[in-house]
C-alpha cells in the first residue's frame, strides 16, 4: 500500500519492515473506518432535531467489547508473530565477523568517521589524546595492529550481498545513524560501542538502474539533534560487488604511506 | 467523608473586604488561581505557536530571509533576517517545553483542574489555598525563567525539549537557564498535585461518592498522581545536568569525549542514557497528563450535548486508572533505537501494547454515548467532537511507533511529530477549546458567541489537518525530525520537502482562524448573552453555584442524591437531573 512513499529499499530485512508498517495501517485504516462510518452517522441520526428525545440507556449490545478483544488479538499477532522476532533478529542474531564485513563507524559533530582493520583484519587501538581533527580524527594508534587501517569521513563503502556488522559509537553527543534505504537507524552514543548489521542487496549501480537517476545515491543521515549542523549530517553509502569492494580498499590502502589522510571522495 | 461547606476557613475569610492584591493577585481563591493559571496558560499557547510559525518559515522557504519581523530577531539570531540553524533549533526546544510545561499544563490542570474540580466536588475551596498561591507563582516565576532566555547572549535553550546529553551538558546555549526553569515549573507541578489529591479525598460534598464523581475529577486525580510520581525523577535530573553544566560533575558523560578536537577534561564515568531512562520516566506519563484532561472535559461536554449518561462510565474510570498504573512502565518505548536487547524491547512493546486497550476503551466508550443521543450542536460539542476522530487519529499512528521493528525506519521523523501533535493540537487543544467554552459562563456569567464560536471551528479543524497530516507522509518517507533547512540537505527528503510550503501555510492560516475566538473571548466578558447558574441544563455541581461563583462558591448546602450524567431519565419531564437538588426546588 504505502511502498510508494518509503525510500527505495536495498537491504536483506527491508521488505519485512515494510510489510509491517503496511500491515499496521490496514489495521489503522479499518479502525478509523469503522469508527468513523458510526460517528458519521451517529451524528446524523441523533441529532436534537431528528431525535428530539434522547435514550437513557443507548447501546445496548456487546459488539464494542468485542471489537476491543479483536483490537487487542491483532495488536498480539503483530507483536508476537512480527516485531518481536524481527527485533531478535536484528539485536540477537548477528552473523559471526569472520563471514561479514566488519566496520567501525565514530560519530562526531557533524560527520561520519568510517574505519576499516585493514589487510591483518584487526582493528588497531584508538586514544582520544590522539586526535587531530584533519589528520586522525578517530584518534588511531598507527603503531601495531593499527599500522595498516583505513579511514575516511563521511563515505561508507560495502560489498553487495554480504552481511555487514557496524560497530557504532560517538565521540561527543549522541548522534542516530540513519540508513533510510536499508531500513537502519541505530543510535551513536559515546561510551558505548554498538553493533548493527544488515545486508545490501542491490549495488549502488542495481539501485540506479531500478529508479532511473543515474544520481542515486544511498545516504546516511543523521537522526538524532547533535547540535546546529545536525541538519547537514550527510554521509553516503556506495554498495559494490565484492570485486568492486576489493579493489577499492586496495587502492584506499595505497594511499596510506602518503600522508596518512585518505580523505578523498569517490 | 467531607464536612459542610462552613467549616472550611476559606468561607470565613470572604466576609472581610480584600484588597485588590489579595483578590486578584496573591488569591488564595482556587477560582482566580484557575484564572490566572488559565490566561497565563493561552498566553504561553500563543507564544509558543508564533514561535513555531517562525519555524514554519524556515522550513518552508529555507534560507529565505523571514519577512517583516526577520530584521528584528537581530544579527546573532537571524542575521539579514536568514534564520541561523542555532536559532532554528532554540524555536524549536523552546516551542516545545513551552507547549507542554507552560501552555497545556497549566491550562489543562492548573486551569480547568483548579476552576472547575472544587466546584465539580462540591467544595467551598482547594483544600490548601495557599499552596494553591505558591504552585501558580512558581509556574510564573518558572516562565518568566523560560522567556527571558530567549534574551541571554548565547540564546535560550536549544537542545530539544528532551535535553539529552552529553547535548545539553556542553551546549553553549541557555541550557542552565532551561534547567532553572524547568525546577521552578515541576515544583510548581508537585504542589499543585498534592493539593488535587488531597482536596478530592477530603472534600468531596456529602453523598458524592467515588462513583458518583464526573469524569472530568477522576480524570484530575488520575493526573495529580502521575505529576506527584513521575515529576521527582526529572526534577533530580534536572539538579544533575545542572550539575554537570555548573559544578563539572559528570552524571551524563562518560570517557573519553573529544568536542571539537579536543578532549573534553572532566572526570567522567557517567551515562548519557542514564538521562534519558530519567526524562522518559517523566514524559512518558506526561504525555498522559496533557490527554487525561481533555478527555476528561470532552466526557463532560459530550454527556451534556447528548443528553444521555456516558456510556460505560464505571468501565472508562476502571480503564483511566489503568491506564494511569500502566504510563509508568511504558517510558523506554522512547529508547528503542539506543541499542536495546530483546529482552527490554518485548517487555517495553508488551506494556505499550497493553496500555493501547484502555485508551481503546476510553474513546469507544464517548463514541458509543452519543448513540441514541439527542445531539446539541452548540460551540463546545463541535471541539468536543472534533476531539474524537483526531485523537483517533493521534493513537493509531502511536501503533507502528510502539512496535519496535516498525519503529526502525519512523522513530525520529515526522511520523512521530505528525503523531503526537495528533495528540495534542486538534486532540488536547480542542478539548481545551470546548471546556473554555463550556466553563466560559461560570467563570464570568456570560456565554460566548456561537456564531465566532464556530468561525474558530471548521477553518481550525481544516488547517490543523493541513499541518500535521502532510507530516505523515513525509516522516513515510524518512525525513527526519529538527532539520534546520526542512530536509533539503537529503535526496530522500528533499522528494516531500515541497509538503513543507503546504503545512507552513496551514500553520499561518491556523493563527487567523484563531483571530475569531480571541476576539470572541474579551468580547464576551463584557457583551457575552447573560448566562444564569445552569445555562446548558447540566446535572454536575458546578452548575449549582451562581455564575460567577462568589468567594466560597455555593450559597446553599449540597447533598447529592445521584450520579453524574443523569440525563433524559425516563418518566421524569425534564431532560437533566442534578447531583444535587436546587435550595429553590
Ligand atoms: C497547533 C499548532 C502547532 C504547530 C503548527 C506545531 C508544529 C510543530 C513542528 C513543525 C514541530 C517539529 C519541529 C522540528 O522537528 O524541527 C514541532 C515540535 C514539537 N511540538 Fe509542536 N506544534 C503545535 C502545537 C504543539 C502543542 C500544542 C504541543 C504540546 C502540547 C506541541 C509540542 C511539541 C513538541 C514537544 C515538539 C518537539 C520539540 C523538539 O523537537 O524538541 N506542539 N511542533
Ligand atoms: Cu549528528
Ligand atoms: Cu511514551
Amino acid at each position: 500500500m504505502m511502498d510508494a512513499m518509503f525510500p527505495a529499499a536495498a537491504s536483506e530485512h527491508a521488505g519485512e519492515i515494510d510489510n509491517m508498517i503496511d500491515a499496521v495501517h490496514y489495521l489503522m485504516l479499518v479502525l478509523f473506518i469503522v469508527w468513523g462510518a458510526f460517528f458519521l452517522y451517529t451524528l446524523m441520526r441523533f441529532r436534537a432535531a431528528r431525535n428530539p428525545k434522547a435514550d437513557y440507556v443507548g447501546v445496548k449490545s456487546k459488539a464494542s467489547t468485542v471489537g476491543e478483544v479483536l483490537v487487542a488479538i491483532a495488536e498480539g499477532v503483530l507483536l508476537l508473530g512480527f516485531s518481536i522476532p524481527m527485533w531478535a533478529e536484528r539485536v540477537d542474531e548477528i552473523p559471526s565477523e569472520a563471514d561479514s564485513t566488519v566496520v567501525r563507524v565514530v560519530a562526531q559533530q557533524f560527520a561520519w568517521n568510517v574505519w576499516y582493520p585493514g589487510a591483518d583484519g584487526v582493528f588497531g587501538e584508538a586514544d582520544p589524546y590522539l586526535t587531530d581533527e584533519a589528520t586522525n580524527p578517530i584518534g588511531l594508534d598507527r603503531d601495531g595492529a593499527g599500522a595498516d587501517d583505513i579511514w575516511t569521513v563521511n563515505q561508507l563503502h560495502l560489498p553487495v550481498d554480504k552481511a555487514a556488522i557496524i560497530h557504532l559509537t560517538s565521540k561527543d553527543v549522541i548522534h542516530s545513524f540513519n540508513l533510510p534505504n536499508m531500513r537502519i537507524k541505530q543510535d551513536a552514543i559515546p561510551g558505548l560501542s554498538i553493533p548493527v548489521w544488515f545486508v545490501p542487496t542491490k549495488t549502488t549501480v542495481q539501485i540506479r538502474e531500478e529508479t532511473g537517476n543515474p544520481d542515486y545515491v544511498y545516504e546516511i543521515a543523521c537522526a538524532q539533534l547533535c547540535g546546529n549542523s545536525h541538519y547537514s549530517m550527510r554521509g553516503f553509502l556506495t554498495v559494490h560487488t565484492e570485486e568492486e569492494f576489493q579493489a577499492w580498499l586496495d587502492e584506499e590502502a595505497s594511499y596510506l604511506g602518503d600522508s596518512g589522510t585518505d580523505d578523498f571522495f569517490n | 467523608m467531607a464536612e459542610p461547606v462552613q467549616a472550611s476557613p476559606a468561607h470565613e475569610e470572604h466576609h472581610h473586604e480584600q484588597s485588590f492584591w489579595r483578590k486578584f493577585i496573591f488569591s488564595t481563591d482556587h477560582k482566580v488561581i484557575g484564572v490566572q493559571y488559565s490566561v497565563t496558560g493561552l498566553a504561553f499557547l500563543f507564544f509558543g505557536f508564533c514561535l513555531m510559525m517562525i519555524m514554519r518559515w524556515q522550513l518552508a522557504y529555507p534560507g529565505e530571509p523571514i519577512p517583516l519581523i526577520g530584521s528584528l530577531l537581530g544579527e546573532n539570531r537571524a542575521p539579514g533576517g536568514i534564520m541561523l540553524p542555532d536559532f532554528y533549533n532554540e524555536l524549536g526546544a523552546m516551542h516545545g517545553t513551552i507547549m507542554v510545561f507552560l501552555g497545556v499544563v497549566p491550562l489543562a490542570v492548573g486551569g480547568f483542574g483548579n476552576f472547575v474540580m472544587p466546584l465539580q466536588l462540591g467544595a467551598p475551596d482547594m483544600a490548601f489555598p495557599r499552596i494553591n498561591m505558591i504552585s501558580y507563582w512558581c509556574l510564573f516565576l518558572g516562565g518568566v525563567t523560560m522567556f527571558a532566555s530567549f534574551f541571554l547572549p548565547n540564546g535560550a535553550a536549544g537542545n530539544g525539549w528532551t535535553s539529552y546529553s552529553p547535548l545539553a551538558d556542553i551546549a553553549l546555549n541557555g541550557q542552565t537557564a532551561w534547567l532553572i526553569g524547568m525546577i521552578f515549573l515541576i515544583t510548581s507541578s508537585l504542589l499543585g498535585a498534592v493539593n488535587f489529591i488531597t482536596t478530592a479525598v477530603q472534600l468531596r460534598a456529602p453523598g458524592l461518592t467515588w462513583m458518583r464523581l464526573p469524569f472530568f475529577c477522576w480524570a484530575q486525580i488520575v493526573t495529580a498522581f502521575l505529576l506527584l510520581l513521575a515529576f521527582p525523577p526529572l526534577e533530580a535530573a534536572g539538579v544533575l545536568q545542572l550539575m554537570d553544566r555548573v559544578a563539572a560533575t559528570s552524571f551524563f558523560l562518560p570517557d573519553g569525549l573529544v568536542v571539537g578536537g579536543e578532549v573534553l577534561e572532566v572526570s567522567g564515568g557517567g551515562s548519557p542514557l542514564l538521562w534519558q531512562h530519567l526524562f522518559w520516566f517523566l514524559a512518558h506519563p506526561e504525555v498522559y497528563v496533557l490527554i487525561l484532561p481533555a478527555m476528561g472535559i470532552v466526557a463532560e461536554v459530550i454527556a451534556n450535548n447528548s443528553r444521555k449518561p456516558l456510556w460505560g462510565y464505571r468501565s472508562m474510570v476502571y480503564s483511566l486508572i489503568f491506564l494511569g498504573f500502566m504510563s509508568f512502565i511504558v517510558w523506554a518505548h522512547h529508547m528503542f533505537i539506543t541499542g536495546m536487547g530483546s529482552v527490554m524491547s518485548t517487555f517495553f512493546q508488551t506494556t505499550t501494547m497493553i496500555i493501547s486497550i484502555p485508551s481503546v476503551i476510553i474513546l469507544s466508550a464517548l463514541f458509543i454515548s452519543l448513540w441514541g443521543g439527542s445531539i446539541r450542536y452548540n460551540t463546545p460539542m463541535l471541539f468536543a467532537l472534533g476531539f474524537l476522530p483526531m485523537f483517533g487519529i493521534g493513537g493509531l499512528t502511536g501503533l507502528p511507533l510502539g512496535l519496535s521493528a516498525a519503529d526502525i525506519p519512523l522513530h525520529d521523523t515526522y511520523y512521530v511529530i505528525g503523531h503526537f501533535h495528533y495528540v495534542v493540537a486538534p486532540g488536547t487543544l480542542f478539548a481545551l477549546f470546548a471546556g473554555v467554552y463550556y466553563w466560559f459562563p461560570k467563570v464570568t456569567g456570560r456565554k460566548m458567541n456561537e456564531f465566532l464560536g464556530k468561525l474558530h471551528f471548521w477553518p481550525s479543524l481544516v488547517f490543523m489537518n493541513g499541518v500535521f497530516f502532510p507530516m505523515m507522509i513525509q516522516g513515510l518517507n524518512g525525513v527526519s525530525r529538527r532539520l534546520a533547512d526542512g530536509g533539503i540537505t537529503y535526496d530522500f527528503a528533499g522528494e516531500v520537502a515541497g509538503l513543507n510550503r503546504m503545512m507552513s501555510v496551514s500553520a499561518w492560516c491556523l493563527a487567523v482562524a484563531q483571530i475569531p475566538f480571541i476576539i470572541n473571548f474579551f468580547m464576551s466578558i463584557r457583551n457575552g448573552e447573560k448566562a444564569g447558574r445552569n445555562p446548558w441544563n447540566s446535572t454536575t455541581l458546578e452548575w449549582l453555584a451562581p455564575s460567577p461563583a462568589p468567594h466560597g462558591n455555593f450559597d446553599q448546602a449540597i447533598e447529592v442524591t445521584r450520579g453524574p450524567y443523569e440525563y433524559s431519565v425516563p418518566g421524569s419531564d425534564k431532560d437533566y437531573a442534578p447531583q444535587a437538588e436546587p435550595a429553590s426546588t
